[in-house]
């Protein structure tokens, strides 16, 4: 059993103990998303604030740089560490992966407790920034000499750092081991749901990379903390070793995000079309494993105004451009997995639709930064800022609200489905749109990042529009974000509560998450009969013939 | 196969020529102009991926349109591909996309070759960024804290930093290059035109990194030397 019960039988665990005990997977799947969505509306709230800040020229709101730099500071590394990896690898994860090859939990559940529990301890600590005087303002990427130098604290952003990474080198030991020896009776690796091989895929990168994120921050924290000079170059260092560390890390962290969220596109998609995967091992092998084979070799293009040979600078160009290919192949899958379906649309759909334009805007807005040339101008200027926010913000983002919908029913019993979920979808599809094309723009100008003033450009315009013009459209475009973000969550809770009541498979999946089991699955999953199936049986199982 | 090997042969030829085309961009002084070839090239990517783009993007709305479901019980009609198809769907996708990396990845060398070998005849400027703005050394030593360029002079900055890492960017050259203590960056750029523009810090430094920043100005090469001399003698 997955919950703790008193002895005597007679008096029910109280609701709290439940939950903050627990080692159902199901349930920590649940807290990370609790979790995750928290961080994601504080995270948000802080770019309401930036956004309000960068309408005009000049310091409106904010009270000083330092305040304006923690704000972005904690945008960054909350929404990226805090909410899409937690909500991605976290979430969908924890709650599907175990259904979906016929597991009743995963290996080391009470491991799974303590991963939750490591990363609330991190959002807490994460959080204090704002609540001691000298909170971080060293930007999601912290780099030294600044962030040894400053006045901030840089041990917080170390010590969540640790947190964070350490919940996930857990997890990651956790789901792999679980697929490898958990999987039901019968079911052989090229029958697994997409969604899980990504999963997979996440969870190798994060154990493989991870540590050496964690090398370059406690190296920083012992310079800054304990006088040692590994990035000084006064006494021998180097500030270029921090980047090289961090960015070996958080490259591939970017795969850690963008393969799970591809994953859950497949099963919307599968589910909704009502047809196979196109090309599943093309998928699979060249696809997911061609990203993560090649993941580990073109962090340099974050490095590719810092002066590090032009050797290697060049070389990961190569590599940078070349990832596109098994991007490309897993793309081709999606898309071909629409080709002679029989698409039905729901919210999680429509989700997912808007995914496959964001996916384009996103990845293909890469490939000039993929080119050092093109870098060595775009480099710190808002066309960074939106190309990453178009892959990562909104397209996993959107692809994780795809899955939150799809799964609603079968974690609940209730559809998120609705007029308030419709809504709510157009204004954030529209809002994004709103926010960020005119960063493009004046990006590709010379706007810088981590700018709240840029009076420097008040005398330029771009196809006769100011710079201040774009912001404001960007601002505008965030409200609109906002009110969406704000009707959906209400709309999730109300739902959760009081929806319309679902069948047990309403969307007529095969997954085993859809086809063997309770909404919500009871303790143990699949209730007294474990789950056995042969060499035909494929979560895609829909196509006659 | 034969058809591949033709394929594969005409995308290797363009390639190479189209490399041709930014080799030889030159103008007042017969050097190359970095941020024109810039533009070119930035011309020549935004098209390639648009294409991508449209091409993908009109797929997806005809799909998501015509095969939307008739009826709730109707099921994909998809076949599975055999070993052959596979690989096909595979393999010839792929190699268009590594075509289309080459491509891309020779003329964003050509240019690269183009920002990363300087004039024999540069003027060097030597830069250095501290909190909150950069100190500009001239060849006969004197110092300032505002850029003037003279007209067709290129003009080498070799740079470093006195605290933190700073960036030295110049949006209007198209280029911009870390600042770091320990270490010396370099840039340089070709004035072609007299125009004012900007120097602006593009990496995080702190407090007033949105302040760091200063005027750039490519003046002609009589008024360039009467300011140094006024910049000279104001010590």
């Amino acid at each position: 059993m997955s919950t703790p019960t008193s002895t005597a039988g007679h008096h029910a665990t109280p609701a709290w103990k439940e939950w903050v005990l627990t080692t159902d997977h199901k349930r920590i799947g649940v807290l990370y998303l609790v979790g995750s969505m928290a961080a994601f509306g504080v995270a948000g709230l802080m770019a309401i604030i930036i956004r309000l800040e960068q309408m005009e020229l000049g310091m409106q709101y904010v009270s000083s740089g330092t305040q304006y730099n923690g704000f972005l500071y904690f945008h960054g590394a909350a929404m990226i560490l805090a909410f899409l990896i937690p909500g991605l690898t976290g979430f969908a994860a924890n709650y599907f992966l175990p259904l979906m090859i016929g597991a009743r939990d995963v290996a080391f559940p009470r491991i799974n407790a303590f991963s939750i529990w490591l990363f609330y301890f991190a959002i807490v600590l994460a959080l204090m920034a704002f609540v001691v005087p000298d909170g971080p303002d060293i930007m999601w990427t912290g780099y030294p000499p600044y962030s040894v130098t400053t006045a901030a604290n840089t041990s917080m952003y170390v010590f969540t750092v640790h947190l964070l990474g350490f919940s996930s080198i857990l997890g990651a030991v956790n789901f792999l081991v679980t697929v490898i020896y958990m999987r039901a009776p019968g079911m052989g690796w090229n029958q697994l749901n997409i969604f899980v091989w990504t999963t997979i895929a996440a969870f190798v990168l994060q154990l493989v990379f991870i540590p050496v994120l964690a090398a370059a921050v406690t190296l920083l924290l012992f310079d800054k903390y304990l006088g040692t000079h590994f990035y000084d170059p006064s006494a021998g260092g180097d500030v270029l070793l921090y980047q090289n560390l961090f960015w070996f890390y958080s490259h591939p962290a970017v795969y850690v995000i963008f393969l799970p969220a591809v994953g859950i596109l497949f099963e919307v998609m599968a589910t909704m079309a009502k047809n196979r995967v196109f090309n599943y091992k093309a998928a699979v092998y060249p696809g997911i494993w061609g990203i993560v084979a090649i993941a580990g070799i073109v962090w340099i293009h974050h490095l590719y105004i810092t002066g590090m040979p032009d050797w290697i600078r060049l070389g990961h160009m190569v590599t940078t451009l070349l990832i596109s290919v098994p991007v490309g192949i897993l793309t081709l899958s999606l898309w071909g997995t629409l080709y002679k379906g029989a698409i039905t649309y729901n919210t999680a759909m429509m989700y997912a639709a808007s995914c496959l334009y964001l996916i384009l805007l996103g990845g293909l807005t890469g490939i000039p930064l993929a080119v050092p040339t093109m870098t060595l101008h775009l480099s710190e200027t808002s066309y960074v800022h939106a190309h990453f926010h178009f892959i990562m913000a909104l397209f996993s983002a959107f692809a994780l609200f795809s899955g939150i919908y799809y799964w609603f029913p079968k974690m609940t019993g209730r559809f998120a489905d609705g007029g308030l979920a419709t809504l709510s979808f157009w204004l954030n599809f529209i809002g994004v749109n709103v926010t960020f094309w005119p960063l493009f723009v004046i990006g590709k100008e010379g706007m810088p990042r981590r700018y709240w003033n840029y009076e420097m450009f008040s005398d330029m315009t771009v196809m006769g529009y100011s710079f201040e013009q774009y912001q404001t459209i960007a601002t505008y475009g965030s409200w609109v974000i906002a009110t969406g973000m704000l009707l959906q969550t209400i709309n999730f809770i109300y739902a959760a509560f009081a929806g319309k009541p679902a069948s047990l498979n309403p969307w007529n999946s095969q997954s085993l998450e859809w086809t063997h089991t309770e909404s919500p699955p009871g303790p143990g999953n699949f209730g007294d009969t474990d789950v056995v199936v042969d060499e035909s049986w494929s979560p895609y199982n829909y196509n006659k013939g | 196969m034969r058809k591949l090997t033709l394929a594969m042969t005409g995308m290797v030829s363009t390639v190479l020529l189209s490399a041709q085309a930014f080799a030889n961009e030159a103008a007042g002084n017969g050097l190359p102009v970095p941020n024109q070839s810039w533009e070119h090239l930035w011309d020549e990517i935004i098209l390639d991926i648009t294409i991508i783009g449209v091409i993908m993007a009109v797929a997806a709305v005809i799909m998501l349109v015509k095969y939307t479901a008739s009826s709730p019980d109707e099921v994909g009609t998809a076949k599975e591909l055999d070993s052959v198809q596979s690989i096909a769907y595979a393999l010839i996708p792929a190699a268009i996309f590594m075509a289309d990396d080459f491509y891309l990845a020779a003329n964003g060398w050509t240019v690269w070759n183009e920002y990363r070998r300087v004039p024999e005849n540069a003027m060097e400027i030597k830069v250095t960024g501290y909190q909150w703005y950069f100190e500009y050394e001239y060849p006969d030593g004197t110092t300032t804290d505002t850029l003037v360029l003279p007209h067709n002079q290129p003009t080498v900055f070799r740079m470093t930093s006195d605290d933190v890492i700073h960036s030295f960017g110049m949006p209007g050259f198209r280029v911009k290059e870390d600042i770091m203590p320990g270490r010396i960056t370099y840039i340089w750029v070709n004035p072609v035109e007299i125009r004012e523009t900007l120097v602006q810090c593009a990496e995080f430094c702190g407090d007033e990194h949105s302040l760091m920043y200063n005027t750039l100005s490519v003046v002609p090469q009589a008024q360039f030397d009467l300011w140094l001399a006024k910049m000279a003698a104001e010590g």
